[in-house]
């Protein structure tokens, strides 16, 4: 159509790794002001893609063109001379800096003479300059500790405008960001194109990708498994694409769950919002979704039902028994688990084996007199793993070894084996693939239809339409809103995790 | 296994060198003094690696070991208290100090880099103070010779603490790698907040890590407290708690925690003790005895960093 050569041009790229083939004859290519989102479940060759694309590794077969000309890529620094810039996963920011030191870490402009002092004058006018481009209303002065993770991955975005990247790759840019974080992110994607930029958008979140892609590229087991354009984008095409098959739609939230109460919380109080309370109820075998925005206090509710933060007040009630948790084995010890957010600094001991990690909430089980029995914890740990179809060598496998998904499997085989009676899931797919994610809405119904009462958090909005039998909004550590499964809509949840209460209905507080 | 074998190698190739040297190396009185240093240091090397584990450190062993020796010399001479209860009051008050420690790090959050060397200082100066900044000694006071046995005496031949150490080793293998609260040491100094989250009383666990090691330390106390035979309070014990801490990192123990084991943390000893011995027999100066201390555990920990870094490679596979 145009002149203009694509802006990146990837073809026939092939990568093995010790005669694993990864990617096998990949083609990608993205245009001027192109959206490019690249979706695939885990381990479908996405991440090495990108890693050939920013020299960490280098591709067996295949060319690279940038603007039409072949180039060798052998660095993050090579590729970025190029235009190309990336923003990843985890951020790659310094705490101890203020906004300008980040952005040009590096490449500090410096007055002349044999001291290279910083300019500091031009530093700051350039990144503010960035900082307006962008549309974020901070000084270029500002701490980056006194930052928002959102505001955080701006800051990554102006550093790779700083360099004058005309194409910049996000490598799950949203997966820690709230709702209207999220808005604002794909917001800055579209005046980015808007302004020439071109971008490729790797996400597990379709609805996103619906959103703002202009091309999407579908990787599959290493090879391109199919591109959709406009139109063509809707989330099922997606899904089959990625998977091969098609996923049946989890089987929609039933209404069969009991009304008896299972778990009453009461006028609990965190010590985040000391000044509100919480108060809700779940029954047997229901999904209680968690909606609101990051910071509006889901967590610290969480956290406080299960002891590793102690409650400021309130009390709880488990089958109209009176609780106390006090501690993490107060919780354990009435059946109410969490499966935390942060599953590698709180989900599992990520240097360790899966027969260690599975095993430690209930050792005592498998050691009589204090002596732990190598072979029934072995078993112990091989039944609940493969009850929850961990993809794993064996259970001597070290957990930093498996994907996101299979690590999120372990840690609720943790649980799984002691019948839980609550579940307090927090952000409980975040990062996971597909495939992964489908199994563990799976493995949370099973277990609420064995009776147990199941709390999910989540920032993802789909996920809360899709697999709550009744939502409730949090909005500044306390519930503006329960919707009952009629009700559900984006914009209902919305309202309320904004702080509106006005037309939801009354707060159904137990 | 393979971080021992290879700690157990270079004790090995060290053996070898200084045994076609010098001869004497081999001899009975040589190696039987070398076992009972190998006992005293290893029985309380074995509590800083359990320290270590958890990922603390316990600087004040050297001077909880002078402490101890005049607390205890002043006991039993000056009190004439029974040799036995003397030893017992002075373990206890040990495993005392370890408490403290522990309670000082979970419960007011500070780092045990800083509670223990506030211990170093203070424990040095209070023993100062109580000795009168005399040396202190066992002199040819009575009734506590069976006790003064298990220091200077050998059985079969093997010096006492090196049957100590045996036991000691032994006991504490099982706690370490076969127990509940093993495990949970090592998921401690792994990932704290991972094993709080999954039941662990971590506060706990960490506390009786300084417990242990305040018994071990007591015990070494005491052996090397007759064996030594005189206390001077101002330098018993000095740098004693910096060999621990070598003995453990030698034998595979990580400064960050989680990672280590019995056997090792023995290897270790031994190769400390050898080398201390190497310095003698081999005629260099002994001035320079810390300096070939400190240049062997350096190539030790450079080579076992250069092993490690090998098989890593070709690990960065296709999993995204």
């Amino acid at each position: 159509m145009t002149i203009t050569p694509p802006v990146l041009e990837m073809a026939g790229i092939t990568k093995r790794f010790s005669g694993v083939v990864a990617l096998d004859q990949v083609n990608l290519t993205v245009g001027q002001g192109e959206v490019v989102a690249l979706i695939g479940e885990n381990g479908a060759g996405k991440s090495t893609l990108m890693k050939i694309l920013g020299g960490v590794h280098a591709p067996d077969a295949g060319t690279i063109r940038v603007g039409g000309t072949p180039v060798i890529i052998r660095s993050v620094g090579d590729a970025m001379a190029r235009g190309i810039g990336f923003v990843h996963q985890e951020l790659n920011v310094l705490d101890n800096l203020d906004i300008a030191g980040n952005v040009f870490l590096g490449r500090e402009p410096v007055h002349g003479g044999p001291l290279r002092l910083i300019d500091r004058k031009r530093l700051h006018a350039e990144t503010d300059a960035l900082l307006e481009r962008l549309g974020i209303g901070v000084s270029s002065r500002t701490s980056l500790a006194a930052l928002s993770l959102a505001q955080r991955q701006m800051v990554e975005i102006a550093r790779a405008l700083s360099q004058n990247a005309r194409l910049v790759l996000m490598d799950e840019p949203t997966s820690s960001l709230t709702l209207s974080e999220t808005e604002r992110l794909l917001q800055v994607v579209t005046e980015l194109r808007a302004q020439g930029v071109s971008i490729i958008y790797i996400s597990h979140r379709l609805g996103e990708v619906e959103q703002i892609a202009d091309r999407v590229e579908v990787l599959r087991d290493g090879k391109n498994a199919g591109t959709l354009t406009g139109e063509g984008i809707r989330h099922d095409a997606l899904v089959t694409l990625m998977v091969g098959r098609d996923i049946a739609a989890a089987d929609k939230a039933q209404a069969a769950a009991t009304k008896t109460p299972r778990f009453q919380v009461r006028g609990l109080q965190t010590a985040r919002y000391p000044e509100r309370t919480v108060s809700f109820s779940i029954g047997a075998g229901e999904i209680l979704g968690f909606a609101g925005l990051v910071g509006a206090g889901r967590t610290e509710v969480a956290q406080a039902l299960f002891g590793v933060e102690r409650a400021r007040g309130g009390s709880v009630l488990l089958d109209n028994k009176a609780i106390s948790i006090t501690s993490p084995q107060d919780a354990i010890a009435s059946g109410i688990y969490l499966i935390p957010e942060d599953r590698r600094r709180f989900g599992l001991i990520t240097d360790m084996v899966l027969r260690e990690n599975v095993t430690l909430p209930a050792l005592r089980r498998v050691a009589p007199a204090g002596l732990i029995q190598r072979g029934a914890e072995q078993e112990t740990a091989r039944n609940a793993c493969g009850s929850l179809n961990v993809k794993a060598p064996s259970v001597e496998a070290t957990a930093s070894t498996l994907s996101g998904g299979n690590q999120q499997k372990v840690v609720l085989a943790k649980w799984l084996s002691l019948g839980p009676k609550v579940l307090l899931f927090d952000e409980p797919t975040r990062g996971i693939d597909v495939g992964a994610k489908a199994e563990i809405y799976e493995q949370m119904r099973t277990l609420a239809r064995a009776g147990a009462a199941i709390l999910m958090i989540s920032s993802d909005m789909e996920e809360i339409l899709h697999v709550s039998d009744r939502v409730a909004v949090m909005h500044e550590g306390g519930i503006t809103g329960v919707l009952d499964r009629a009700d559900f809509s984006e914009e209902a949840i919305m309202r309320l995790a904004v702080g509106r209460t006005e037309k939801a209905k009354a707060v159904a507080a137990a | 296994m393979r971080k021992e074998l290879g700690i157990f190698l270079l004790l090995a190739a060290l053996c070898a060198v200084v045994a076609v040297v010098n001869p004497r190396f081999l001899g009975a009185a040589n190696l039987q003094n070398m076992a009972r240093l190998i006992g005293m240091y290893g029985i309380f090397s074995i509590g800083l690696g359990i320290v270590i584990i958890t990922g603390g450190i316990d600087l004040s062993v050297g001077s909880i070991f002078a402490l101890l020796g005049v607390v205890l010399a002043m006991l039993l001479t000056d009190q004439g208290w029974p040799g036995p209860l003397g030893a017992i009051t002075v373990v206890a008050g040990s495993m005392g100090l370890g408490l403290l420690h522990g309670l000082l790090i979970t419960r007011i959050g500070l780092q045990p880099f800083i509670v223990t060397l506030c211990g170093l200082l203070f424990y040095r100066g209070l023993a100062r103070f109580v000795a009168e900044d005399e040396t202190k000694g066992f002199g040819s006071a009575r009734g506590f010779e069976t006790l003064q046995s298990a220091a200077t005496e050998s059985v079969l031949g093997v010096p006492m603490p090196f049957v100590l150490l045996l036991v000691i080793a032994a006991i504490m293998w099982v706690v370490l790698h076969r127990s509940v609260y093993g495990r949970y040491l090592f998921a401690v100094g792994k990932n704290e907040e991972a094993a709080r989250y999954s039941g662990v009383r971590t506060r706990r666990i960490i506390t009786g890590a300084y417990v242990i090691s305040g018994a071990l330390a007591g015990i070494a106390g005491v052996l090397i407290a007759f064996y030594t035979n005189s206390i001077a309070p101002s330098t018993h014990g000095n740098f004693n708690e910096l060999y621990g801490i070598a003995a453990a990192v030698l034998g595979g123990c990580s400064l960050r925690g989680g990672e280590g084991s019995i056997l090792g943390i023995l290897i270790g000893t031994a190769l400390l003790q050898v080398l201390q011995n190497l310095v003698n027999l081999l005629g260099i100066p002994s001035s320079l005895n810390f300096a070939v201390m400190g240049a062997v555990i350096l190539v030790g920990v450079i080579a076992d960093e250069l092993f490690k870094r090998r098989p890593s490679k070709g690990l960065s596979n296709a999993i995204s």
